[in-house]
């Protein structure tokens, strides 16, 4: 038990479509799961960071306060940071509303398209940063994993690697989109 | 001039080679099948060095010189790869995907795109330059075909395809630097232009999904510009 790597995955400005491919891995993710503790996840109940943890996987642009202030206590509480995915590394989706900024989308949301209860929430939702940003462009990164989403393949190698303690790179192997 | 005049000789990545004195670094290479990559250049059109993706280094210039306009010269000693080049071209891509929004996964060129495979090919995994976030139109006034300006890189494929094969002329350039925009006629809607003859030749040749067919989408974006070689050597066979 005390030589199993410990693991984080997060979820921030994403469609969670990097965590479905995570669980794609099927069968391998039991192959794998003798080799690491997940600490904290989407995936399971712990509700705060932990202290440490090896290795965490993010998924997703840095879009809110709330995004913010996790990354950095991800970053400060983590040995290797992975970018997993376009929107971590480029913004892609998430990051569209960059060319108009956020009060428009939130318009066209909450007032445009609703008949009822026009307004936009304040109250218990995080507010959006006016530009959505790659994790990068604020806490350094160890691993960057492009795809939309990253291949199951794709995971499960920069998985395998990093449990075998080596920092894998991804250039020429995976792409955008 | 004899022939044996008109043959140059040099070495590119350490390798001896002979090329016609009217050839650029860049076709002395690919007849040889060293890899440089490229981006504006497409053959069967001219070379404009819009790019800058095929630098490479010529021993004795102070600076990188863009293979696809510059001749082969005697003696010339050229590296193609180097610590120092891969620098520049990790750097010009980065430019590429900084200045305008290329979002791969959203894309209808995704999967077909010579910018995105470029990102793979040259190990490109994310871009340090910060994002511009440019305001861009897209004009889908024409019956058959949409231009998307977040998608285009400004290698005037379609300009230079326009003139030079179809005659046309319908495309041009308007503005300078990043501000700068492929436009069709005197920037009026495309579905509008008068000289336009939709041939649709602009569209096979873009690189990236700035051109596409309205109604296609996934493997059905395949663009095929290898029909411009064939198309040039057929008309020079009319000239007199």
């Amino acid at each position: 038990m005390t030589d199993r790597k410990t693991l984080a995955t997060v979820w921030l400005d994403g469609c969670s479509g990097c965590h479905m491919s995570l669980l794609d891995m099927d069968e391998r993710l039991i192959e794998l799961s003798s080799q690491f503790v997940l600490l904290y996840s989407p995936l399971v109940d712990r509700k705060t960071f932990p202290e440490r943890v090896d290795v965490t996987l993010v998924e997703g642009a840095v879009a809110s306060e709330e995004d913010l202030k996790k990354i950095r206590r991800i970053r400060e509480h983590t040995g290797v940071l992975v970018s997993l995915g376009d929107c971590a590394l480029t913004g892609n989706v998430s990051a569209m509303r960059n060319t108009c900024g956020p009060q428009p989308v939130l318009l066209r949301v909450y007032q445009e398209n609703v008949d009822l209860k026009q307004h936009v929430p304040t109250v218990g939702v995080p507010a959006l940063l006016d530009r959505v940003r790659p994790v990068h462009e604020v806490v350094p990164v160890d691993v960057f994993v492009p795809g939309c989403p990253p291949s199951a393949d794709t995971i499960y190698q920069v998985l395998s690697e990093l449990l075998a303690g080596r920092v894998p790179t991804l250039g020429g192997v995976a792409h955008f989109g | 001039m004899s022939a044996e005049a008109n043959i140059r000789t040099l070495t590119i990545d350490g390798a001896d080679i002979s090329a016609r004195a009217d050839q650029t670094i860049l076709e002395a290479a690919r007849e040889h099948n060293i890899a440089i990559p490229t981006l504006c250049h497409l053959e069967g059109l001219s070379e404009v060095g819009a790019c800058r993706l095929c630098l490479v280094e010529v021993k004795g210039a102070r600076r990188l010189l863009p293979a696809c306009v510059t001749r082969v010269e005697e003696g010339m000693e050229v590296t193609t790869h180097s610590a120092k080049i891969d620098r520049y071209r990790q750097m010009i891509l980065e430019l590429f995907f900084a200045e305008r929004n290329h979002v791969c996964s959203v894309c209808v060129a995704n999967g077909n795109c010579e910018l995105q495979n470029l990102a793979l090919e040259l190990g490109m995994t994310h871009v340090e330059i910060p994002y511009q976030y440019p305001q861009l139109p897209v004009d889908a006034s024409h019956p058959r075909f949409t231009v998307d300006h977040n998608r285009c890189v400004l290698c005037t494929r379609c300009v230079r395809v326009c003139s030079e094969i179809e005659g046309a002329n319908t495309w041009g350039v308007m503005g300078r630097g990043a501000q700068s925009l492929v436009i069709t006629d005197l920037k009026e809607p495309w579905g509008e232009s008068e000289t336009c003859t939709s041939c649709g030749k602009c569209v096979q040749v873009c690189p990236t999904g700035a051109l596409f067919e309205k109604g296609r989408a996934g493997t059905r974006t395949a663009k095929h510009p290898e029909f411009l070689p064939y198309l040039r050597i057929m008309r020079e066979g009319d000239q007199p």
